[in-house]
């Protein structure tokens, strides 16, 4: 399918392969409910049944990301339920082609957190100067799912301390510093291990 | 346009996962508006978020959560893709900080024709652009903390390299330098950094307390 405007410069992935054919061998990637049909029908119907159904999954996922990043309960559960709302209410910005629903709710999450947790708003980045397809290109959508979900399979596998500085990275509100001084960790040895642990990741995207 | 002078992965890191300052992350921002290979590996941090999101420990919803968010979309507009915003010199969220392009900046002079605009960002950092004239050098200063300068137009010398626009330069403590502007055309900065600039006069000093630079 052709584009309004020449094709984006690099696939936001952390592989920097050529975007493959989706073939049969990948089936077992949509075991899962297909998070981005139900988003379609939020997005051409306002589909509240689709909404419940990612609600369902998605929020307790959220409110536990906020919980870790030092949210208290209460602040955490409307918190989640504002991120939703947020989805429902941006719901034509999602483009499937660019980002997986998950991606897309911890961008929306991640906000929300530096919002509530420090009152400060995130700046963004200049808009591309092409939105969404109306009609996004399947094969590219398939892609990029196969992509996050080879992603998540490879998170599985890194080792355990590395995994959990990236965790404590993203999930924690701290700086490499701060995670330092709370694991006793020299500053060096973090970074490094950060280091190994998305190349190691970017390897397996391979 | 070729940007030759990138962020740090670390630093890109940070701001995909939410950890840096708000000036920080706004020259990150105003930076990957300019640049699609930082843009790219942004993106591509960002999901990994969503990775760690789907994987991560889950936490009970109260029982009338959906009920109460489901009665909320009834009382929520949805959001229309905004039109798209005429490009000017300064990338969309410095814009967003000033309220418009070039036109809306409020300079200060702080000496040798050079001018500033402190933009309004948390404590922990901060943000300001900086107009220097064609030609003119700032004097040199060193760093306590980190500073990170974004060229928006025209270009500077320091040392061996040339920033131009999208460019930054990272410094920090060790680094004393004197960014010379380009002959032609003034050269226009965001500036951010986590601690006051030092500088080696005398009287710059005096001027840095009082332009709070």
């Amino acid at each position: 399918m052709a584009r309004r405007t020449p094709a984006p410069p690099a696939p936001r992935r952390l592989s920097k392969g050529t975007m493959t054919t989706p073939g049969p061998t990948q089936e077992k990637t949509t075991a899962e409910p297909d998070w981005v049909s139900l988003m379609r029908r939020i997005q051409r119907d306002r589909d509240r049944g689709a909404f419940s159904e990612l609600f369902e999954h998605f929020a307790p996922r959220i409110k536990g990301f906020l919980i870790k990043s030092g949210a208290d309960q209460s602040m955490a559960e409307e918190c989640a339920q504002d991120v939703m709302t947020t989805l429902w209410r941006k719901a034509d910005q999602f483009d499937p082609t660019r980002a997986s629903v998950a991606t897309w709710i911890f961008t929306i999450a991640r906000n929300r957190r530096i919002d509530m947790l420090r009152r400060e708003k995130r700046p963004e980045p200049e808009d591309l100067p092409w939105g969404p397809e109306p009609e996004p290109d399947q094969a590219d959508v398939l892609a990029l799912q196969q992509d996050c979900a080879l992603l998540r399979k490879a998170l599985k596998t890194l080792p355990a301390q590395q995994r959990d500085l990236i965790e404590k990275a993203y999930f924690g509100d701290l700086t490499q510093s701060q995670i330092a001084s709370i694991t006793g960790l020299p500053l060096g040895t973090i970074k490094s291990r950060i280091r190994l642990a998305l190349d190691r990741l970017r390897h397996s995207m391979k | 346009m070729t940007i030759k002078h990138h962020l740090e992965e670390d630093t890109l890191l940070a701001y995909a996962a939410g950890n840096l300052p708000e000036a920080f992350n706004l020259v990150v921002a105003a930076h990957i508006s300019l640049c699609d290979s930082c843009r790219a590996v942004v993106e591509s941090y960002d999901t990994l978020g969503g990775a760690l999101i789907e994987d991560a420990d889950t936490a009970q919803m109260h029982q009338d959560s959906l009920a109460r968010t489901l009665a909320q979309l009834d009382e929520t507009p949805v959001d229309r893709p905004a039109p798209a915003v005429e490009t000017g010199v300064l990338p969309r969220p410095v814009r967003d900080y000033l309220g418009g392009d070039l036109e809306a900046v409020r300079w200060r002079p702080i000496g040798m024709g050079v001018k500033q605009a402190i933009l309004s960002t948390s404590n922990s950092a901060s943000a300001r652009l900086l107009l220097i004239p064609a030609g003119v050098a700032i004097p040199d200063h060193s760093h306590e903390g980190r500073e990170m300068t974004l060229v928006l137009q025209g270009a500077f010398q320091d040392a061996d390299d040339r920033f131009a626009r999208g460019d930054v330069e990272v410094a920090d403590g060790s680094v004393s330098h004197t960014p010379v502007a380009d002959i032609g055309e003034d050269c226009i900065c965001l500036a951010v950094t986590d601690a006051p600039l030092k500088f080696k006069g005398l009287l710059p000093r005096i001027v840095q307390k009082f332009a709070r630079i």
